[in-house]
């Protein structure tokens, strides 16, 4: 034995599994998105992405003084999320000022990763969008055109599929599962981001509750209130899952753990409310899509719901009124 | 077969390591030439020295006793001259007054009176008596008096004994060779408990990764009236009192409680042992079975040691430390105590000796909590451990103690599971303690 034993407090071993480690795997999970959206986007979407990602890790590589740049991941994985709610063809810009935002409005601010109130990414979008809003809002949405790489995707540009109720007919359902629609990087692939998001779930990094809550309540709503239109009232409800951010949001946004309650009951309704505010958004607010503004709600609501759910102790013995 | 079976809530999957050691049988190295016997080796009063400095002894011979209800007996476990009687390293990291034998090297035995083959010869008060004075703990690690167990306060009835023979702690296999090796003895030991008690059930719970003693122990408790064997998932921390009660007899300790409470008590395998060796032979608890173990020792082994044995004559006699050893932990990874020195004794509680090498001991530092709530998902007395470390480090206590700190059993599977590093389990330490001396005002 050389040198002196160390003296620390039991527990003296540890899970491999470090923030690092959960964070590479969110980005793992994301691999399939990020195929699917060069694959139906070209040369463009890999620019936004670069771009995002990069000015992220800069942003607070900068900010916080250190060399090393990808650090724990996680302004990584803020980027690569803040570039799947985008338009694939936006200029550069859009992307590095959303980065940059993200990285010191939405979480360096509040004293860096675990601080945070709101999820980074999606107010790095929510400046975006009040700030920019012709780049990202309106039929701005590109046509995807699958296995050409270097095509300038932003000659054929429509609305995406939640703009209006012809805009949806002229939509199947098998291609919303496939992605080959017109919309952000991210949103397009539901078989890809099913496939990242049960890798998560595999991995234990998400709980079910929060997906769960929020997809079963938007199909839920899109089945009682969406009117039908789309085949009948159950396949309007899975219309309701499947376009737009839905499934980006509950997967990947909406159960950032920072940004999220922590008791599974406060998961449980964090995931319904999100639902919930999209669903109101959607069908009877000013915009086509609400997902962005409805995690930011539900976020906010987080210190409150984890203050309510705190749970039953072992053998703790009901009170006799 | 373990379909249905119930389980608890939380924990953690560790590396268990086990196969170290699980398949070395018992060895015992040579007499000891010195021994360090602690006066406090349990929980309760400590002992007063029955020896002076000079006295001969003789090995069983009891050396320190206490008047107190709450204490147990120590016995010489060598024969030989007391040199010393003063302050000594103990593994629970301060000194304490603890008797030193220089031994004769003869093992000359103290006298020993019992030959007791059916727990029936004797009514259960002298039963009790015989076990208080053989200086029995719990020696799962708790070190809580046997006979106080065995003593329930006027109007608590106890229908169920259960032996705790899952060993849940990675690295340990010392219950697991003794499932092995003494069957009969944690049965007989079983059966002396369940007639002091009056207990009609007894239950030997036993986790699924030890097959093998599964079977040894089932064919030994094959038509002994009211005793069952019952194995039970591999899961940390499945040896925790209430865990094991939970799954065995789906009773739910109360917060706060005992398992008293619920008519439950239990015994570590160990202390099954001890107790027959007791009633059988007469024998005092003074050697115990403690797996030296880890990647940082040359041979690991499951020894039979004599109490006092200092541990760095039992490193030797295993080959010594590896260069790469980092940390010697006294019980198992989980919950047992990192020791600064080698200059100890081996007392009634040891279990283990581990060794872990660089690459298990982390030095990295924690970070700020990302929220995952694994630490939530790991506890499996559902408490929030993060929000109790972040009052503790505020110096919140008032909200430590609405978070039910006191009801933190310390298993350690919040801070196992942290991926930001954070010894949640050390901050929440430091509120119980403060909590609880707050209460006591």
């Amino acid at each position: 034995m050389n040198g002196k034993l160390v003296v620390s407090s039991s527990p003296h071993i540890r899970t491999i599994q470090s923030v690092q480690s959960v964070m590479l795997d969110v980005l793992i999970a994301l691999g399939p998105v990020v195929a699917v959206a060069i694959f139906l986007f070209g040369y463009q979407a890999l620019i936004t992405m670069t771009v995002a990602v990069a000015a992220a890790m800069l942003t607070e590589a900068l900010w916080l003084r250190r060399l090393n740049i990808f650090g724990d991941g996680s302004a990584a994985v803020t980027g690569l999320l803040l570039a799947m709610t985008l338009p694939p063809n936006v200029p550069w810009w859009i992307p590095a000022i959303g980065s940059v935002t993200a990285i010191i409005i939405g979480k360096q601010v509040y004293g860096g990763i675990g601080n945070n109130i709101f999820n980074p990414a999606l107010v790095g979008r929510a400046v975006l969008v009040t700030s920019w809003g012709t780049h990202l809002v309106g039929p701005i949405w590109p046509v995807p055109k699958p296995f050409h790489f270097f095509a300038d995707i932003s000659a054929v540009t429509s609305a995406t599929p939640l703009a209006s109720e012809a805009e949806a007919l002229n939509t199947a359902l098998s291609q919303l599962l496939i992605g080959n629609v017109a919309g952000a990087l991210g949103e397009t692939s539901a078989l890809a981001l099913l496939l990242g998001g049960f890798w998560l779930l595999y991995k234990g990094h998400i709980d079910w509750r929060i997906p769960g809550g929020f997809i079963g309540t938007v199909w839920l709503m899109g089945a009682l209130f969406g009117g039908g239109f789309y085949g009948n009232n159950v396949t309007t409800g899975f219309f309701h899952v499947l376009a737009g951010g839905v499934l980006l949001g509950a997967l990947f946004m909406a159960t950032d753990m920072v940004t999220s309650p922590v008791m599974p009951w406060g998961k449980l309704i964090f995931g319904v409310g999100c639902g919930l505010i999209t669903m109101l958004i959607r069908l009877f607010g000013a915009h086509p899509e609400g997902v962005t503004f409805a995690i930011l709600t539900m976020n906010a609501l987080t210190p409150l719901l984890d203050k309510f759910t705190i749970p039953r102790k072992f053998g703790e013995v009901k009170q006799v009124a | 077969m373990n379909i249905g079976r119930a389980i608890f809530k939380g924990g953690v999957h560790p590396e268990y390591r086990k196969e170290l050691t699980a398949s070395l049988a018992v060895t015992t190295p040579p007499v000891p030439q010195k021994v360090v016997i602690p006066l406090q080796q349990h929980i309760g009063a400590p002992c007063e020295p029955l020896v002076e400095v000079g006295d001969l002894v003789k090995t069983g011979q009891k050396i320190g006793q206490s008047e107190s209800f709450v204490s147990a007996p120590v016995h010489a476990s060598i024969s030989g001259q007391v040199t010393a009687i003063g302050l000594y390293n103990h593994p629970l990291g301060r000194k304490i007054t603890a008797i030193t034998i220089e031994g004769d090297g003869q093992d000359e035995w103290d006298e020993q009176a019992n030959s007791v083959e059916n727990p029936d010869d004797r009514s259960p008060e002298e039963l009790r008596k015989l076990i208080r004075e053989a200086g029995i703990v719990g020696m799962g690690g708790a070190t809580f008096p046997a006979h106080v167990k065995l003593s329930p306060p006027d109007g608590k009835m106890i229908d169920t004994v259960i032996i705790n023979g899952a060993e849940c702690e990675p690295y340990l296999t010392a219950d697991h060779r003794l499932m092995l090796e003494k069957p009969e003895e944690i049965i007989f030991g079983l059966e002396v408990i369940m007639k002091v008690l009056g207990a009609g059930r007894g239950i030997v719970g036993i986790e699924d990764n030890k097959p093998d003693a599964i079977r040894v122990m089932k064919q030994v408790a094959e038509g002994k009236p009211g005793i069952s064997i019952v194995p039970l998932e591999t899961k940390y921390p499945q040896g925790a009192e209430k865990m094991l009660i939970q799954v065995t007899t789906r009773r739910r300790v109360p917060s706060g409680g005992l398992p008293l409470d619920v008519g439950v008590v239990n015994h570590n395998t160990g202390t099954a042992v001890a107790i027959a060796d007791a009633i059988q032979k007469g024998k005092p608890l003074i050697e115990r079975v403690v797996t030296v173990t880890g990647e940082g020792v040359r041979r690991p082994a499951n020894l039979m040691v004599r109490v006092g044995t200092l541990v760095n004559e039992l490193l030797d006699f295993c080959g010594g430390l590896k260069e790469e050893t980092r940390k010697l932990v006294i019980g198992g990874p989980m919950m047992g105590l990192a020791q600064p020195t080698t200059d100890l004794p081996v007392i009634k509680g040891t279990s283990g000796l581990v060794a872990l090498t660089v690459e298990d001991v982390e030095l990295s530092e924690s970070g700020s909590c990302i929220r995952c709530a694994r630490c939530v998902e790991a506890c499996p007395i559902n408490l929030v451990p993060t929000f109790i470390a972040q009052a503790a480090e505020h110096e919140y206590f008032s909200r430590a103690e609405k978070l039910h700190v006191t009801d933190c059993i310390e298993c350690g599977c919040c801070a196992y599971v942290c991926p930001a590093r954070i010894p949640l389990t050390q901050w929440i330490r430091i509120a119980k303690a403060e909590v609880l001396a707050r209460r006591k005002g």
